[in-house]
Formats: structure tokens, sequence, C-alpha cells
């Protein structure tokens, strides 16, 4: 390489980025209460104890049901925002994509105290369900985002040779349509996913009493002694997102090679 | 040909895109069994006539005919007419088989019959064997033959073309245009044709329509086209075509006297001024190869005019001639083949070049 600085440059940065994911699981093997070198045995004593923490488990649970719902009901939404801002034009289309768009640079916090205000003006109890709604606001921008490229990308003369071959709107949609910007969809879903499952913000203010993952580890925080169990609930987290990406990467990887397109780049 | 049932008919056809009028008053027939073209340079709203016939465009007025049927509520995926897409739209997700089949997917009728019909289908394009393949591994004439046979397959009134041979190469593309025409006669369904390339248009077509700015300027067989354009854009189109300034000096009966510059006194029928001068000028237009560069000792038919050669371009088989004829500013064209033993005449050099009244083309 010709230049020594950039490179040294590089292998910072990815130290910077990665040593402190590294630190997790080396502290949630580590048989002491305290996180400073020297290590001083190997325990699973901290999975354990996580493993048996009810609270947890609702906080889990809740932040599972938060994400999969949010995910869900964004890309659903991005799919009927995504067709109709590629497919079609009508008045004051760029207004409304932009007034979609606006929560992606909106600050969260913003979004949080409004939606709170609004929620308890209507009388809305304060749960899991009202999370997910604004969940569902911040993340349908990267799902239309997302789903906006892939029908772009769609050849608008396939679904017109469908429909001249005698197939409905609908037909033509489900056959041609979905199948192709399938890829789009289920980033989409893993984009929203994500953001979800790690959303603070919203989160600590519309879930009333129910504990979200990201609220209960900061309510940890305050207790030094429960500082390598939330080590191992992050070591399992980090697992569980390489499991995930390593699936969804494999499935956009087969869905390219299926339909011969070529690779304009995912997510690893 | 004239015995042949109308099978489209576009009456007073007018689409507005906002303020644009994008087709001004198109009023056609298109027989049954023709292989038709729509002709003319991007943006004349030839593809966006084809899409009225398809069902993809509203009209803004007037009315689209097919048998005999007003298709002004019927919706594309119900009118007896399928298409063959610029880009194929051959659907990447599906086999070559199950592209084929799609359109059979609502029609009555057992598994196996529909196995046959598109291997049938396969067949009648070529691609026998093929089924199993995936659609998006195949070439681009191979894509187009896809395109022909899913189609076909349903056997429509009309098959729609646009521009279906502009992303093949030229070998593969003349190819294609023979095989287009055979599959034609084959099948013996109306085959409407949009195309900017004119010789593609008047090698493959039955009857031509030659479209600028929303409009038909011309519709005819090839041959009257390019022997009797009836305005100087259509003649420039097809083909090249020289133009050289003329006086119109009077009228007899069947005959027409003219003064054409370099040419001298010129009698022509009065069947040859059929072409619309739209800018108010007359002249004369004759194609390149109706005149005839004449070697020592040739005699002309009919008429000779002295000249220059002030540029030659050789193209193997044939070689053009930009010739000044005396007394003009302009150079006109000609086109020579290269018979064995004629030689290519030099740049600079004098000649003369023979040429017939009855060649001419009157635009006024």
């Amino acid at each position: 390489m010709k230049f020594p600085a950039l490179r040294t440059y590089a292998y910072l940065y990815l130290l910077f980025l990665y040593a402190p994911i590294i630190l997790l699981p080396i502290f949630a093997f580590n048989d002491g209460t305290i996180i400073a070198f020297p290590l001083k045995g190997f325990t699973v004593e901290w999975f354990r104890q996580m493993a048996a923490n009810t609270t947890l488990r609702t906080a889990v649970e809740n932040s599972l049901i938060i994400a999969l719902s949010s995910a869900i009901f964004a890309t659903t939404l991005g799919i009927f925002a995504a067709r109709a801002a590629t497919r079609f034009s009508f008045p004051g289309k760029a207004g409304i994509i932009g007034l979609i768009m606006l929560p992606l640079v909106l600050p969260e916090i913003i979004v949080a105290v409004s939606l709170l205000v609004v929620l308890l003006g209507i009388g809305v109890t304060l749960s899991v369900f009202t999370v997910i709604l604004g969940h569902v606001l911040i993340c349908t921008p990267y799902a239309i985002a997302i789903l906006n490229t892939a029908f772009n990308a769609l050849d608008r003369s396939l679904e017109e040779a469908s429909y001249d071959l005698g197939e409905t709107k609908w037909s033509t949609f489900r056959l041609i349509t979905l199948p192709l910007v399938m890829p789009g969809v289920i980033s989409s879903l893993l984009m929203s996913f994500t953001i979800s499952l790690d959303e603070f913000i919203i989160a600590f203010f519309l879930a009333g009493n129910e504990p979200t993952l990201p609220t209960y580890i900061f309510s940890q925080l305050r207790f030094p002694k429960q500082i390598p169990m939330i080590m191992a609930l992050g070591t399992c987290l980090v697992a569980a997102s390489i499991v995930l990406l390593t699936i969804a990467e494999y499935f956009r990887r087969r869905g390219i090679a299926k339909t011969g397109g070529t690779d304009t780049g995912g997510f690893l | 040909m004239t015995t042949r049932p109308t099978m489209i008919e576009f009456q007073d056809v007018h689409k507005y895109y906002g303020d644009y009028h994008a087709l001004r008053g198109i009023n056609a027939t298109i027989k049954a069994g023709e292989f038709f073209s729509l002709l003319g340079p991007s943006g004349c709203g030839k593809t966006t006539l084809l899409r009225t016939i398809a069902g993809f465009e509203d009209i803004s007025s007037g009315a689209v005919m097919i048998d005999g049927k007003h298709m002004e509520h019927v919706p594309a995926n119900q009118r007896p007419t399928n298409m063959v897409f610029q880009s194929y739209a051959i659907f990447p997700h599906l086999t070559v088989e199950q592209n084929v089949g799609f359109g059979l997917r609502r029609e009555a009728g057992t598994t196996e019959e529909k196995a046959r019909r598109v291997e049938e289908a396969l067949e009648m394009v070529n691609l026998k064997g093929y089924g199993r393949r995936a659609a998006h591994a195949l070439s681009g004439g191979q894509r187009q033959r896809v395109a022909l046979a899913r189609a076909l397959i349903l056997k429509p009134k009309v098959l729609l073309l646009d521009e279906p041979l502009s992303a093949l190469d030229k070998k593969m593309r003349e190819q294609m245009q023979v095989e287009l025409i055979k599959l034609q006669r084959q099948v013996g369904i109306t085959f409407v044709l949009v195309t900017h390339d004119q010789e593609e248009a008047l090698v493959m077509s039955d009857r031509i329509a030659v479209m600028f700015e929303g409009e038909i300027l011309q519709l005819a067989e090839p041959e009257v086209l390019y022997r009797r354009p009836n305005s100087r854009q259509v003649a420039e189109f097809i083909g090249v075509m020289n133009f050289l300034p003329a006086f119109v000096l009077g009228e007899a009966g069947d005959t027409v006297q003219l003064e054409v510059a370099g040419l001298g006194r010129v009698d022509i029928e009065a069947a040859q001024s059929t072409g619309r001068a739209t800018d108010g000028t007359v002249s004369v237009g004759f194609r390149p190869e109706t005149l005839t560069i004449l070697y020592d000792g040739q005699k002309a038919m009919d008429r000779e005019t002295p000249g220059t050669i002030e540029e030659v371009v050789y193209y193997g088989d044939m070689t053009y001639y930009d010739v000044r004829l005396d007394g003009v500013e302009k150079v006109v064209r000609i086109s020579m083949r290269n018979v064995f033993g004629r030689p290519v005449l030099e740049y600079g050099s004098r000649t003369r070049v023979a040429w017939s009244a009855g060649a001419l083309v009157l635009f006024r």
C-alpha cells in the first residue's frame, strides 16, 4: 500500500469501533463483578443470572414483540408508499413523501415528547402498543428509502407485460412485483427490526411501566453488581445480530443469483 | 390486400399529456393479417399510438376500434392484443417455460395441454429444449424469442411490437427481421411494429405509416413511400434524397413543365408532383441511385448533365459520390454499384451525370 498513514488510520478506526464489542464476551465470562483487568477466572454465572431474571425476560419479550410488529407495519406501509412514489404521479406527491420522510431528520426526543403529549391528551394508556406506534413512525422512512430503490430498479414493462397477458393489477403485484422486490422487503424488515430493537428514547417515553430491552439495560446500569449480567446479555445480542445478518445476507445473495441481477451491495 | 377486412381503426385519435399534444388526430386503418409499421423519429408519438392499441394509454378524444369493437372501456388485460416490449420484459425470476406459459394461467385446459402449447410456442420461435432454463441466463436474441413466444401463445388478434430489434446487433437484427416476416406469414396474425429504423420498416412491412410530431404524414406501401414520398420530411427520413430548387413554368394536362437548377428544362408527369413542401419553396427530389456517373464513351439513356466530383466515399460494394452539377451551389449524392472492372473515380475530377425525368419527385 502506498499510504502507510491511511493504513494506520484504517486500523485504528476498526480497533476503536470493535474493541469495546470484543470486551463484552471477555467480561461476560469473567469471574468478578468489577469490569477491569486482570481477569479473575472463567464462569457462566452471569448467563445463569440473566436466564433467571424474570424482568429481563419480560423486557426481551416486549422488545421482540415491538420490533417484529414495527418491522412488519413499517415495511407494509413502505411498500404502499414506495409503489405510489415510483409508479404514480399525483398532486402534492413531493410534499407528502417529504412529510413521511421527515422523522428521519427530526430529533427523536422531539418526536417522543410530542407523541407522549398527544397520546396522554387523547387518553391512551401507555403500553407496548404505544411504543409500536412510535417505532413505526421512525422506521417507515427507512423502509421507504430501501423499498424506493427496489421499486425503481424494477422495469415497469414487467408489470405491463403481466397485465397484457391477462393478469389483474393485484395478481400482477403478487406474481411479478412482490417476488422481484423481495430482497428490498427483507432488507427493510431487517433494518426496521434492528432500529426498533435498540431504540431507547421513544421506548423510554412511551412504554409506561413496561420494560423494553434498552430501557431495562439502562435502568440496571445504576447497580454495579448487575453489570456483568448486562455484559452477558450484550454478548447474546451481538451473537444474535451476527446470525441474523448472515441469514439475511444469504437470502439476499440467493435472490440475486436467482434473478440474475447484479449485486449492488447489501449489508455485508 | 384490398379484400382483407379491417382489424384496427383509429378515428381522429388525440392524446394530450397536460399541455403536450402527443397525438394530433390520427386516422388510419390496419387490415387483418397485415404487417404494419409505425415509423418515425423518437418523440413522434409512434409508441404512444401503439400503447393506445394495447390499452396502456387512454386517449383524450377519438376512438380506437379493434376487430369492429370500441376499445374505450376495455382494459389492457381484456384486449385481444399482446405485446413484445422494447426491453422484452422477460420475468427474471421465472424459467423460460414459465415465462412463455404465463398467459395460460387464466386459460382453461389441463396442465398437460398447457405444457404442450408451451412446447409448441417454443418450437415456433426455434427455442425447443430451452424450457427449463432460467430466463435471465439467455442472450438478447433468445430473450426476444421468448418474448415473442409468450405473446403469441394466447393467439391474439394483433401482435404489437415496440422496437423489438433495437437492442440487437446488426447481424442478429437482420436475421430476426427475416424470421419475423416468416413468423408473421406462418401465424397470419396482424403485426403492428414500432420502429425508428426506416430500413427495418421497408424490409418488413406490408404498409408503413410515417409519423412526425403526433401526425401520420404518409401511409403507404414501402415502394410508394420510397419512390413517391408526399413531403420533404418523409423523403428525408426514408433513405437519402437529393433536392434541387425548381420553378414551375406551366402545367398542361398531365404534364408539368419545370426549370430545375443544374438540370435545366424538364417535363414531368403530374403523378410525380405528389410532394408537399411546408415552407413554400419548390424543389425536385431524386434518390442517389437514380443518377448514374457516365464513364468515357458511355452515353446517357435519357438526359445528361456535367459536374465535378467533390467527395468520394467508398463502401466496398458501393461508392458514394458527391457531385456539384455545373451551375448549382449544392452537391448531389450519387450511389454507384462497384461492378467488377469499373474504377472508382477520383475526387476533383470532371464527370457527366446521367438522369431521367421519370425519377424526379416535385415538392411544392
